[in-house]
């Protein structure tokens, strides 16, 4: 190589070009081997903790069995467990709060990657003629990067907070307004029993706020990511500001969003704290909003503390379950996402 | 605003036998436009002339873009845009407050610099604008007249439900032709539709141009000047200003294409078309 170049000797013009030295060559295989290493770990450290729990409950696995699944009863005295009114109180309270969640955390960042809040300043401004000047022409821009940055922050509160919360302000709240539905549309299900504390309404109240954070985050980065160039075709096209956000910008995205809602499916699945607090811990199925409740989580949470060394193990097995309905769910969603990116040739 | 849309369009259309030869679709009139603090153009008047190819020329940063994209109110969705002057469209002002800038953009189409083809089949992009328009006849028709206008149909009529982003990038700018003349608007404009593309898909898009004219009124931003003497039939020529300290645009010359190439009346542009500056 160095051959070829016309030899200078010194001086500002002199080539500098190299060789890469033997560190920069093989530094490059190392941290291209550390990466692989470390993902791989992770890998086993998620089989070691499925194992571990596996073998903790592989006595009650033996025991019960299939009518651990099936069955409604956990009667601590008379040995009998069953956790179907948990995998319920789970799924239910955890889709009710998906629907909340992402319908508003969806809007959040559909208000905020479009920049409502600065048009409706500017145009309302344009109206009165209003000239802008630069010192505050970029408030309203401050005033979406707050607003953004305070719901990340919903992330942050902790979970017993969220659930005192609940506790305090939001029961009192919706109590109202559940006992007039009892009262006036009792005919329908999801109506049809009084809200006498906690119960599934308000703990998927307080969980969907706890995942909006999750769905309104990423779904703004995926708007953002949308090209420029695809919103000005869609205007140009004479479509409305709406027509753009629902025909163009949110298929763009979907794949985020969906991303973000099934991460966020995950989080309401495992999520325990504040359930345990607001749900009700009732063994019970029902459709009714009102009704007490419980999920798998809050039912390992409050009965770990007093078991005996064989409910252990039947807590372990309802982990189990737990970890099982979550994999599921995020790797449903990851196959959905997977074929939602691929390119869709020759499809309709 | 219906009424509005309906005084947009109510002039008589193109093709009907009556083809008036020097009738003016747009006037364009801009004494002097902002973005923010900033004066990107000034006196700039350009009518653009039914069923004949308007270009646009000029050094890069100019406004070039900036004036195509007044004529259909695009520079509305910038923060800031402020612009003096007027521009009539079949002698309507179209920045009067009545008028509603998204009706403005279906009878003024537009073709931008990247091809911007959505992320849907072939097919759903052609009908995007069909069902814009609420268009209840029969959309196959359509669609497969706007791809043939495009001369894009015999490539993809096989499949036309296929996702529009497998297509070359050429493809790609004609079926964003097509699907800009699908609902058949009166005024296409084009800004450097071909700087993406290869040198035959280029003549491709110049021919479909000149097929093009003879329906619609066609206003080109183009930076190749033998794209301008070989397309348009009436130029203007846009250079910057930097004498008052800032950068700002004018209208230096318009006329015929063939006298501002091959004697045009002012330094400046005697000076770019010979390449003497950039
Ligand atoms: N959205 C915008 N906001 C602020 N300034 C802009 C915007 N678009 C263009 N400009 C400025 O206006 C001038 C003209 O730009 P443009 O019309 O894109 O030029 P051309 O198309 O001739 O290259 C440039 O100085 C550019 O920086
Ligand atoms: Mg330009």
């Amino acid at each position: 190589m160095s051959a070829n170049i016309p030899d200078q000797t010194g001086g500002p013009r002199e080539s500098i070009s190299r060789q890469p030295t033997f560190i920069e060559k093989h530094s490059n295989t190392v941290f291209g081997w550390a990466t692989y290493l470390f993902a791989w770990l992770t890998v086993l450290l998620v089989l070691y903790i499925v194992c571990v729990i596996g073998i903790q409950a592989a006595p009650a696995i033996r025991d019960y069995g299939w009518g651990f699944i099936t069955g409604t009863t956990w009667d601590v005295n008379a040995h009998q467990y069953g956790v179907l009114p948990e995998i319920w109180g789970t799924m239910y309270s955890s889709l009710l709060a998906l629907v909340i969640g992402a319908l508003f955390g969806v809007a959040v960042a559909i208000f905020l990657s479009e920049h409502f809040l600065s048009s409706f300043v500017f145009s309302v401004g344009k109206l009165f003629g209003v000239q802008f000047h630069p010192l505050w022409a970029k408030l309203p821009d401050n005033f979406e990067r707050i607003l953004k940055n305070l719901i990340e922050l919903l992330a942050a509160i902790p979970s017993v907070v969220y659930g005192l919360w609940g506790i305090f302000f939001v029961i009192p709240l919706i109590r109202p307004v559940c006992d007039w539905l009892n009262s006036n549309l009792g005919w329908i299900p999801i109506f049809n029993t009084t809200l006498s504390g906690p119960g599934m309404l308000p703990a998927s109240i307080v969980l969907a706020i706890m995942i909006l954070p999750t769905v309104s985050a990423i779904s703004l980065n995926a708007l953002l990511a949308v090209p420029p160039k695809l919103r000005e075709a869609s205007y140009g096209l004479g479509a409305t500001q709406w027509e753009t956000i629902l025909a163009i910008l949110v298929p763009t995205a979907s794949k985020g969003i969906f991303g973000a809602i099934i991460l966020a499916f995950g989080r309401a699945l495992g999520e325990t704290m504040a359930l345990a607090m607001l749900v009700g811990n009732a063994n019970v199925i029902s459709w009714s909003l009102f009704s007490p409740a419980n999920t798998l989580a809050a039912l390992l949470a409050n009965n770990f503390p007093e078991a005996g060394p064989k409910e252990v193990g039947v807590l372990m097995f309802a982990a189990l379950i737990l970890l099982g309905i979550t994999l599921f769910v995020n790797m449903v969603g990851a196959f959905i996402l997977q074929k939602a990116s691929e390119p869709q040739e020759g499809v309709r | 605003m219906a009424q509005t849309a309906k005084e947009l369009s109510s002039a008589p259309k193109a093709g009907n036998g009556n083809r008036n030869t020097n009738e003016v679709v747009i006037d364009c009139n801009i004494s002097e436009l902002y973005y923010g603090k900033f004066k990107a153009v000034r006196d700039t008047r350009i009518p653009i002339e039914r069923n004949k190819i308007t270009a646009f020329i000029g050094p890069s940063g100019c406004g070039k873009s900036t004036v195509l994209r007044c004529l259909n109110r695009m520079n509305d969705l910038v923060r800031g845009f402020r612009f003096e002057g007027h521009v009539h469209f079949q002698g309507k002002d179209i920045y009067h407050h009545s008028v509603d800038p998204v009706a403005v953009r279906r009878y003024i189409g537009m073709v931008f610099q990247q091809p911007n083809p959505f992320a849907m089949t072939i097919y759903r992009n052609v009908a995007f604008g069909l069902k814009l328009n609420g268009y209840e006849g029969n959309r196959e028709e359509r669609v497969e007249q706007a791809l043939r206008d495009a001369a894009l149909w015999d490539e993809v009529k096989d499949k036309l439900h296929t996702s529009a982003l497998s297509l070359s990038g050429g493809q790609q700018q004609r079926l964003c032709i097509a699907r800009a003349i699908a609902t058949r608007p009166e005024v296409l404009l084009m800004d450097e539709p071909c700087s993406a593309l290869d040198p035959i898909a280029t003549r491709r898009i110049e021919e479909l141009m000149l097929e093009l004219k003879d329906s619609y009124t066609i206003a080109i931003v183009t930076h190749n000047l033998q794209q301008a003497q070989r397309a348009a039939d009436k130029t203007g020529f846009l250079y910057v200003d930097t004498t008052q300290g800032g950068r700002t645009g004018y209208l230096v010359e318009y006329g015929v294409t063939k006298q501002v190439f091959e004697d045009p009346k002012e330094k400046h542009t005697q000076d770019y078309i010979h390449g003497r500056f950039s």
